[in-house]
This record gives structure tokens, C-alpha cells and sequence, in this order.
């Protein structure tokens, strides 16, 4: 439990941008886009499955996402998730207004040392 | 279960599970490979890659509430547990749904009343194009006194149907009694004279056979008739054919032509058959105005410019028609005849939409009561389960978690109230319509409908969130609040928090049943003075009344009509135990048409005024003496009086005071209907006679001779065709002395019809019935009242002493005398009921001022009342809360200090 919520908290609405960032680049199953977050972010966030499948689903449920039955790369049957149009408007809005929110903290942080 | 929502439950949400499920299956299993590729062993490798996973089932849980369904779920399980909790303490359950459905049962029973009386549209196609053609009379003064609209006339009713610009149908109509013969004995059946445009304007299609039409209306035409459903199954058995048959009215043949739907009526008159009237226009003047008028407007027509259309109508008819050569037909413009059309409905209605009102809210207080009283057992009840709350609050159960399953087990019980409501809501109305004033508007109609279910369901929702959002305000606010601990060391400070929700819901509880027992018993204090009223007769349930009618169709002379009813008279008087006998053409509150026009005094000057209108009786001799009337100055009509063709007059005792000062003044002196008539002079005066109902002023009354001169002058004379008989017996109402009547009346002749026979009494409690029914239903529901307020302060007593059972014991410990410390609790009770009661006196003079037009010879502020029942309610109070506080005598101090 403690281990989870280290993570868990990252910022709101962080853990759906990352999903839908990657599935952007191409359609992936759960266990995938776990490798993928830890490879692109050199090892820096880890996400947690206890986190994970709830936002897919809720995720799903929204409209952001599709999900297809399919097999994994080692060939079992698995679910690949792929993103939707209203995915990618969604993930357009937010990186929008998290791009404008970092800038607005990192001046209050230069602000703070200054 | 549906199929579609087995096919939701089972396919279309497992196969999501399932695929969560797939989809955690390859990550662990990825997982597995990955660690086994890094040199574990696989049991190693599996072990690792689910405990880095965590807890399959819970994530699996999680992300599966992440869809709708699962608080659907949640919430079945609630009431799952809900009702697992009832049943283990049925006697809470019991007591509580039983307290609902009392009062979700009155309050939809009364609830479809008021729907059906006064919410449901008119069973007539498009009812809000109908209206009532009500007319005012404002300068006719005496008109007002007892009836506050003018009628149509006939010739009226011909100028409007010809030039109207506003109405699509209009037709008038009057009810009256009509003697069918040809059957075993002769029958007396109510029928409802209409003109052509009647059917028209209410629309509804005969059952069988065809509608009356205009050539009905034709006085040398066809003689037809409609039957109505009723008559049709009695006389005829429903037999289709019946169409083109002849029945005997009034010694007239007269053609079926038709069969009106069943529950049809004439606006609120339910009739036997109907007649056509046959006006001739030829002989008809202004004057008889005898006929209620009722229009269909033109689609897009308001009332108001249905209105200004009936004001020029008006100008249009005086100038059309006269009264007579050499009456000046202006002579209306005095009367100010102004329109004042109204929705049907509002007829049909009347005066009881006020009295409905009043219940209605009565017993919507009433519900208000029963909920105070559920939401303090469900305080109590969680008072008891507090520990288990707060348990439940610190580890994680949130706040709206709490409230939820509190409200789930409130509405739960709300809706297990109204399902037991609804029977009770049935069984009352069933009541209501056999026990029900005769004159309740539309009666028959009343049923519960989808409307009604409705509301029941509404309320008991309501209801319930509304007592149960009381324990949730006090157990579900944030988590520290809540003691965790609080069930063993209870402070005194938590304690006098919960005791004061309690106390609130008690103050409540008491104003409001002082504001329901005031009602009652204003209403109580009415009935009694309308039962001590003089009404114009005595001993009603020793006077027997019946109805005769002699049509000109059966014997023509208005003397052999008289001879006729002389001898029923006789006949009458000699059956034994019969004391006396007499007839009249109307006997209080009898419903016959009522007979009135102005009278001119002898020597007097009006200088162009009208004289007022007054009311019109035609007696026999005896009459009075039978009724119980008192003579006050004179004497009584003698038969000679009335074959003589006599000019003499009775005048009631207010009239003949109003006229010439006094009852005895008044003897010898002379006045007329109108200019032709012979002086009549006044030989008796009668005390005043409540012709209306005994809460209705008595109207000034001329009583004329039975038969005497009539319009058209001297030589020319009528008698009374229809009368009522009146017989004083210790006898009356049995049925051996209606079958001795019927004998004597067809002694004299066999072709008679009898009916209308009751007693005076039912008559007289008739006239009352509107104030007994809104007295039987206050009175219901302020016991209920007084009973739950008296229960809710019993049941505070009861919990406060049992929860200060420790305070009781140190202060006995210290010496306190026990007489003392029961007086304690009794004070309490006393300040609680004392601050309900001054609200309840505040808000009862407020509202009885809207009750004022239900009363009758007591003040809305009358002091008796406005004593004595918060006196009786105080006594009550202290009795209720004195049988709890007993209970500390019993405490021992050295137990109370142990315990705890």
C-alpha cells in the first residue's frame, strides 16, 4: 500500500496524459505501456498496475480509448488498447493546459529561490 | 428478471470482467518471463510478479466500479442489509410502518379526493372550453339573499343561441320529476329538461341511438326521449333495441331516441331521462328566469370576451322581448345584469374546493407528525448504533457512505409505509363514498388513479428522506466528530445535544396538534350551533316527508288538483298514529326550484324603486301546524280560504317586521304580486324558517294559499302541481307507515307516483352534511394528532430518564427527594409543551381567519376554544411525561453509580 501511494499522487490527470501520449505513438496492451513509461522516462516514474487498469477503464468508459482483443508480443491473448479521436483532442486540451500550468509553477519556484 | 437485464448482468458485464481479467492474466505473465529471463526460478519468478502486482482482486474490483452498474449494486446490497436489520427488530419496523401508512394512507385518500373533485378535468371532450353562463344581478336587490346568480330565461336562452359571436354550442337546462306510467306501479323518475345545444356543448356521444336534436325543440314536433344508462339497465335491461319505443311521462307517449353513456351526467345532475323543452317563442317574454345556462366557446374565445359578447347579448334580448303590453322592458336595466361566465368545473365544484383545501392541509400536518415521530425512534435507533458508525468512520467508511445506507433504510421504510398506505388509502375512500355528503360534487368519480400513485410514491420518498435526513445530520457529519468511544463515556454535553434535536421535533409536534384540535373542535363548536338553531320546525325526526306530483297531463282543473290533495291530506292524517298533516311546495332545503318575485305593499310610494325580490312558499292549511312552525300573530289558511279563492297571505316573521314594524302590525294589512292581482291581505305571520340550511339566513318568505289567482288575473287560478307532503308520526321512517302512505295516496288516485320519502331529519342532515363531513375529517385527524404529539412527548420523558438514569443517582446520592426529581422531568415536558403550544396558538390565529367561511355562529378567535384546548393538551402532556418520570423512584442510587 505505501509503495502505491508514493506514486499514486504524481499530479492530477498525469498518469492519463502519459497513456495517452504513448498509445499516440501506437496501440498497446497493459504490461506494454508500463515498459514504454519506464523506458521513455529513463527509469523516473514507475507506473503502478494498481493505478493503471482503473484509469484504462475509466479511460475506456470516457470514449478516450478503444480496446481490441489481441495477442501480446509473446503471443498470448491479451487486450490492446488504441487511442481514439476524442483521445487525441483530449490529450491536445490537456497538454495545452499542463504546459501552461508548469510555466506558472516554475516561475512561483524561481520566485521562491529569488 | 427481465431478459434484457439478465443479458446486462451476465454477458455484457462479465465479458468486460472477463476481458480486465485476460488483460491482467498477460501482464503478470509478461512479468513472469521477464524476471525468469533475469535468472528466477518460475515458482520464484510467479511468486514476485504478483506480489509486485498487489491485490488482483481488489484492482479488478476498482476498475470495474469505474462502471455505472456497481453503485446499482452497492445499493441493492445496502437494502439487502437494510432489511436484514428490520427484521431483527420487527417491533421498530411495525411500529414505524404502520405510523407511515396511517399517514400516507389519509393523505392519499384525501389526495385523490382532491384530484378527483377538483384537479381531474370534466368527463366531457376538451372540458376547458366550456363554461358556465352565470349571470349577476346586483341591482335586484333580495335576489342575493339566497341565491347569489341569476338564471336564463327562455327568451334569453333564444336570443343567445341565435346572435352569439363567442360560444360554438350553447343550450340551457333545469332538472325536474316526471311520473313514468305503464309499469306495475307508477314510478317517479328525475329528469333533466335541456334544449337543443346541450348534448352539443358537452360532446359525448349517445351509447345508443342518436342525440335529442332542434326539431325536439318544436312544442307541436316529436315527442322523444333520452334515457340515461342507469334507467336503461334498470327499466329495460340494457336492451339495445329499446330504440323507437314508446314509455308513458306524465300520461305523454314519448319516443326513445336514444341512450346516454354510462356515469353521463347534465353538468353535476344525474338524471333518468331527458327531455326536451319545447319553447314557443310566440308566448315567451323576458321574465322565468328558471334555466341554467352552460356554452361551449369558440376555439381561441377567452371568458373575458365571451363576457363582452353575453353584455351586448343583454341589450340585445330586452330590446327583443317584453313582459306584457305596457311593461316598459328597460325595467331589467335596474337589475344591472352583468355576465359573469365561469369554467364549467367551477360549477360543478362549487363552495367545496374551500372545505377540500383545508383538509387536504389538515392532513398533510398530520404527515409532518407522523414523521416527526418516525425520525425520533430512527434518532433513538441510531443512538443505539453509534458505536457501530463511528467504528465504521474510522476505518475509512465515508461520510456519504453513512448517509446513504441511513437514508436507504428511512426511504425503504417510507415506500413499505405507502405500500400498506395504499390499502388503508383504498378502505378509506371506500368509507368516504358510502359515508360521503350526498353533495360532494362528483362522488361517483372519485378513485384512485395513476395521479394518486404518484403522489403516494412522492410523498413516502420525501417523506422518508425527510426523517431520515435528521439522523443522518446528527451521525454522518465529519469523521472526528463522531465519537469513538462516545458509547461508554457518554458526556453530558454530547448527551444534551442529541436530547435537544429531540426536544425541537417535540416542540414541532405539538404545535402543529394544537393547530389540528383547535380546527376540530372550532368545527365541533359549529355543528353544535347549527344544531341548536331554531330552524323553522321542530322534531325533524318525527315529521315524514314525501313528494306527489299531478301533471296537467293527468287532471287538467287546478280545483279537482286541489280536491285530490285535500284528500291525500285527509287520508294521511287518519292512518293511525299519524297526529297531523299538511303540503307545501317546498320544505327546507328540499332542492325544489325555488319561487320568487317582488311584492308591492298597499299605500305605499316607491317612487321608482323596485321592491326587493322575495321567496315564494304555497301551503296547505295545517301545514305549519304539522311542521312544527310556530304561528307568531293570526291565523293559518282554512280550506275555505284556498277554495274561495280568498285574497290572504302569510308573511314570515322578519319580513313582516321588515315591512311594517312588527309580527302583530302587520295583521290586516294588504299587498300584491303584481298590478293585476287582487290586494292579498295579511292573515297570519309565521317565525322564520331556515329554507337553505340551517347555517343560511332565513330568507324573507310570502307563504301564498295552494291554489290562488294567477299571472293572468282575476277568473283565472292554479294550484300547485307538485308538492311535498308532510306527516308528524312517532311512526316516521318505519316502513309499515310508507306503505300505509302509498295506499292513501292511491286511494285518491292509482295513477300517482310517490317519492322523495324521508324523514325531516335526513333532510335536515343533509343540509348539515358539509360541516359533519369536515367536522368527522378535522376531528380524525386531530386525534391523530394529539395521539402522536402525546406519544412523542412520552417517548422524550421515557429516553431522557433513561439516559440521566446516572445523574439521577448522584442526585439522590446527595439527598435529592425523588417527588422532586420526577418533577424535574416533568418540567421539561411542561417548557416543551408550554413553547408548542404559544407557537401553535400563533399559527392557529392565523389560520382559522382562512377557515372563517366553514364556520357558523362562533368566533375564529373563540376564547372557549382557544382555552380549553391548550389547557386539555398541557394536562395531557404533564400526564404523559409524569408515567415516564415515575420510573426514577424505581432507580436505586447505588446501582445507577455502578452501572457505567
Amino acid at each position: 500500500m505505501a509503495k502505491n501511494s508514493e506514486h499514486r499522487d504524481l499530479f492530477p490527470g498525469a498518469l492519463e496524459i502519459m497513456i495517452l501520449q504513448s498509445l499516440r505513438l501506437k496501440p498497446m496492451h497493459g504490461y506494454a505501456l508500463v515498459k514504454h513509461i519506464k523506458q521513455v522516462s529513463d527509469d523516473l516514474l514507475q507506473v503502478e498496475e494498481g493505478s493503471l487498469y482503473p484509469a484504462l477503464q475509466r479511460m475506456l468508459k470516457e470514449g478516450l480509448l478503444e480496446a481490441e482483443t489481441g495477442t501480446s508480443a509473446k503471443g498470448r491473448p491479451t487486450r490492446i488498447y488504441r487511442l481514439t479521436d476524442a483521445g487525441i483532442r483530449h490529450l491536445e486540451r490537456e497538454v495545452v493546459s499542463f504546459e501552461r500550468m508548469f510555466a506558472g509553477f516554475t516561475r512561483v519556484l524561481a520566485a521562491a529561490k529569488a | 428478471m427481465s431478459r434484457l437485464s439478465q443479458f446486462f448482468s451476465h454477458f455484457f458485464r462479465k465479458r468486460r470482467y472477463d476481458d480486465i481479467s485476460v488483460s491482467i492474466q498477460e501482464h503478470i505473465d509478461e512479468r513472469i518471463d521477464e524476471l525468469m529471463d533475469e535468472g528466477m526460478s518460475r515458482g520464484e519468478a510467479e511468486h514476485n510478479a504478483r506480489r509486485e502486482f498487489g491485490n488482483v482482486t481488489l484492482m479488478q474490483e476498482r476498475s470495474r466500479e469505474e462502471w455505472q452498474w456497481q453503485r446499482l449494486e452497492s445499493l441493492l446490497v445496502d437494502l439487502k442489509h437494510v432489511c436484514r436489520r428490520l427484521g431483527r427488530s420487527p417491533g421498530f419496523a411495525i411500529t414505524v410502518v404502520l405510523t407511515l401508512a396511517i399517514g400516507i394512507g389519509a393523505n392519499t385518500a384525501v389526495f385523490s379526493v382532491v384530484n378527483s373533485v377538483l384537479i381531474r378535468p370534466l368527463p366531457y371532450p376538451e372540458p376547458q372550453q366550456l363554461v358556465a353562463l352565470h349571470l349577476n344581478a346586483p341591482g335586484a336587490p333580495g335576489l342575493a339573499d339566497f341565491r347569489d346568480e341569476l338564471r336564463l330565461s327562455a327568451s334569453m336562452y333564444l336570443t343567445f343561441a341565435a346572435h352569439n359571436r363567442a360560444f360554438q354550442s350553447v343550450g340551457v337546462w333545469q332538472s325536474s320529476t316526471a311520473t313514468i306510467t305503464g309499469t306495475a306501479q307508477p314510478e317517479q323518475v328525475n329528469t333533466a329538461l335541456i334544449t337543443d345545444g346541450v348534448l352539443q356543448t358537452l360532446n359525448v356521444p349517445a351509447t345508443v341511438g342518436q342525440w335529442l336534436t332542434a326539431a325536439d325543440q318544436d312544442p307541436r314536433g316529436a315527442r322523444r326521449v333520452m334515457l340515461s344508462y342507469g334507467y336503461w339497465q334498470r327499466r329495460f335491461g340494457g336492451d339495445p333495441s329499446v330504440v323507437g319505443r314508446t314509455i308513458s311521462v306524465d300520461s305523454q307517449t314519448r319516443e326513445i331516441a336514444g341512450v346516454m353513456p354510462r356515469g353521463f351526467k347534465v353538468v353535476n345532475y344525474d338524471f333518468d331521462l331527458l327531455v326536451p323543452l319545447a319553447f314557443d317563442p310566440v308566448h315567451e317574454s323576458l321574465a322565468g328566469f328558471a334555466y341554467h345556462g352552460i356554452a361551449r366557446l369558440r376555439p381561441g374565445v377567452t371568458i373575458s370576451q365571451a363576457d363582452a359578447d353575453v353584455a351586448r347579448l343583454i341589450m340585445v334580448w330586452m330590446g327583443s322581448w317584453t313582459n306584457g303590453p305596457g311593461i316598459d322592458p328597460y325595467f331589467y336595466l335596474t337589475w344591472k345584469i352583468t355576465p359573469a361566465l365561469k369554467p364549467l368545473k367551477d360549477q360543478v365544484v362549487g363552495s367545496v374546493g374551500n372545505v377540500l383545501w383545508v383538509v387536504m392541509a389538515t392532513i398533510g400536518v398530520v404527515m409532518l407528525i407522523a414523521c416527526t415521530n418516525v425520525a425520533n425512534l430512527l434518532l433513538v435507533r441510531a443512538d443505539a448504533r453509534q458505536q457501530e458508525l463511528a467504528v465504521r468512520a474510522a476505518l475509512g467508511a465515508g461520510r456519504w457512505r453513512i448517509a446513504r445506507e441511513l437514508l436507504v433504510e428511512s426511504v425503504t421504510l417510507g415506500l413499505l409505509g405507502a405500500a400498506v398506505g395504499v390499502g388503508v388509502a383504498y378502505v378509506g375512500l371506500r368509507l368516504l363514498t358510502v359515508i360521503g355528503p350526498e353533495n360532494l360534487p362528483r362522488l361517483s368519480e372519485i378513485s384512485l388513479d395513476g395521479r394518486s400513485f404518484a403522489f403516494t410514491v412522492i410523498l413516502s420518498v420525501l417523506s422518508g428522506l425527510l426523517f431520515g435526513s435528521i439522523p443522518v445530520l446528527r451521525y454522518a457529519p465529519s469523521q472526528q466528530s463522531v465519537p469513538l468511544l462516545g458509547g461508554a463515556v457518554r458526556t453530558s454535553s454530547v448527551s444534551h445535544e442529541r436530547q435537544r434535536g429531540r426536544n425541537l421535533l417535540v416542540v414541532a409536534q405539538v404545535a402543529m396538534a394544537l393547530v389540528l384540535l383547535i380546527s376540530a373542535v372550532l368545527m365541533i363548536r359549529t355543528f353544535n350551533a347549527m344544531r341548536t338553531v331554531d330552524p323553522g320546525f321542530s322534531g325533524p325526526e318525527s315529521l315524514q316527508v314525501m313528494r306527489i306530483s299531478i301533471p296537467g297531463t293527468l287532471v287538467r282543473d287546478p280545483q279537482i288538483v286541489t280536491r285530490m290533495q285535500n284528500d291525500i291530506q285527509d287520508k294521511l292524517a287518519a292512518i293511525p298514529g299519524v297526529a297531523s298533516a299538511g303540503f307545501a311546495a317546498s320544505v327546507p332545503t328540499s332542492g325544489a326550484e325555488p319561487n320568487w318575485n317582488e311584492i308591492t305593499i298597499e299605500g305605499k310610494n316607491y317612487a321608482g324603486e323596485e321592491p326587493p325580490l322575495r321567496l315564494f312558499n304555497y301551503v296547505s292549511p295545517g301545514y305549519f301546524h304539522t311542521a312544527g312552525t310556530r304561528m307568531v300573530a293570526g291565523r293559518d289558511f282554512a280550506w275555505t280560504d284556498i277554495y274561495g279563492l280568498r285574497p290572504v297571505g302569510i308573511l314570515s316573521e322578519s319580513l313582516a317586521r321588515e315591512l311594517w314594524g312588527s309580527a302583530q302590525a302587520a295583521i290586516g294589512k294588504r299587498f300584491r304580486e303584481w298590478p293585476a292581482m287582487p290586494w292579498h291581505e295579511v292573515v297570519g305571520v309565521v317565525q322564520d324558517v331556515r329554507e337553505n340550511g340551517v347555517d343560511q339566513i332565513s330568507p324573507a318568505t310570502v307563504y301564498w294559499p295552494s291554489m290562488m289567482h294567477d299571472i293572468y288575473g282575476p277568473g283565472s287560478f292554479d294550484a300547485r302541481r307538485t308538492v311535498y307532503f308532510a306527516m308528524r308520526s312517532n311512526r316516521a321512517g318505519t316502513q309499515a307507515l310508507i306503505n300505509e302512505m302509498q295506499q292513501a295516496v292511491w286511494s285518491v288516485n292509482s295513477n300517482l307516483a310517490v317519492d322523495s320519502i324521508r324523514t325531516m331529519q335526513d333532510i335536515y342532515g343533509e343540509s348539515m352534511a358539509r360541516t359533519s363531513f369536515t367536522l368527522v375529517m378535522l376531528a380524525i385527524a386531530g386525534t391523530m394528532a394529539f395521539a402522536l404529539g402525546i406519544l412523542g412527548i412520552y417517548g422524550v420523558i421515557s429516553y431522557a430518564v433513561s439516559q440521566r438514569t446516572r445523574e439521577i443517582g448522584i442526585r439522590m446520592a446527595l439527598g435529592a427527594k425523588k417527588s422532586e426529581l420526577a418533577w424535574m422531568f416533568v418540567r421539561s415536558a411542561l417548557v416543551l409543551t408550554g413553547v408548542g403550544t404559544a407557537v401553535g396558538l400563533g399559527a392557529a390565529a392565523g389560520l382559522m381567519r382562512l377557515m372563517q367561511t366553514l364556520l357558523f355562529g362562533i368566533s375564529p378567535l373563540d376564547p372557549v376554544t382557544f382555552i380549553a384546548v391548550p389547557v386539555v393538551l398541557v394536562a395531557a402532556a404533564a400526564l404523559a411525561s409524569y408515567l415516564p418520570a415515575r420510573r426514577t423512584a424505581a432507580i436505586d442510587p447505588v446501582e445507577a453509580l455502578r452501572a457505567q
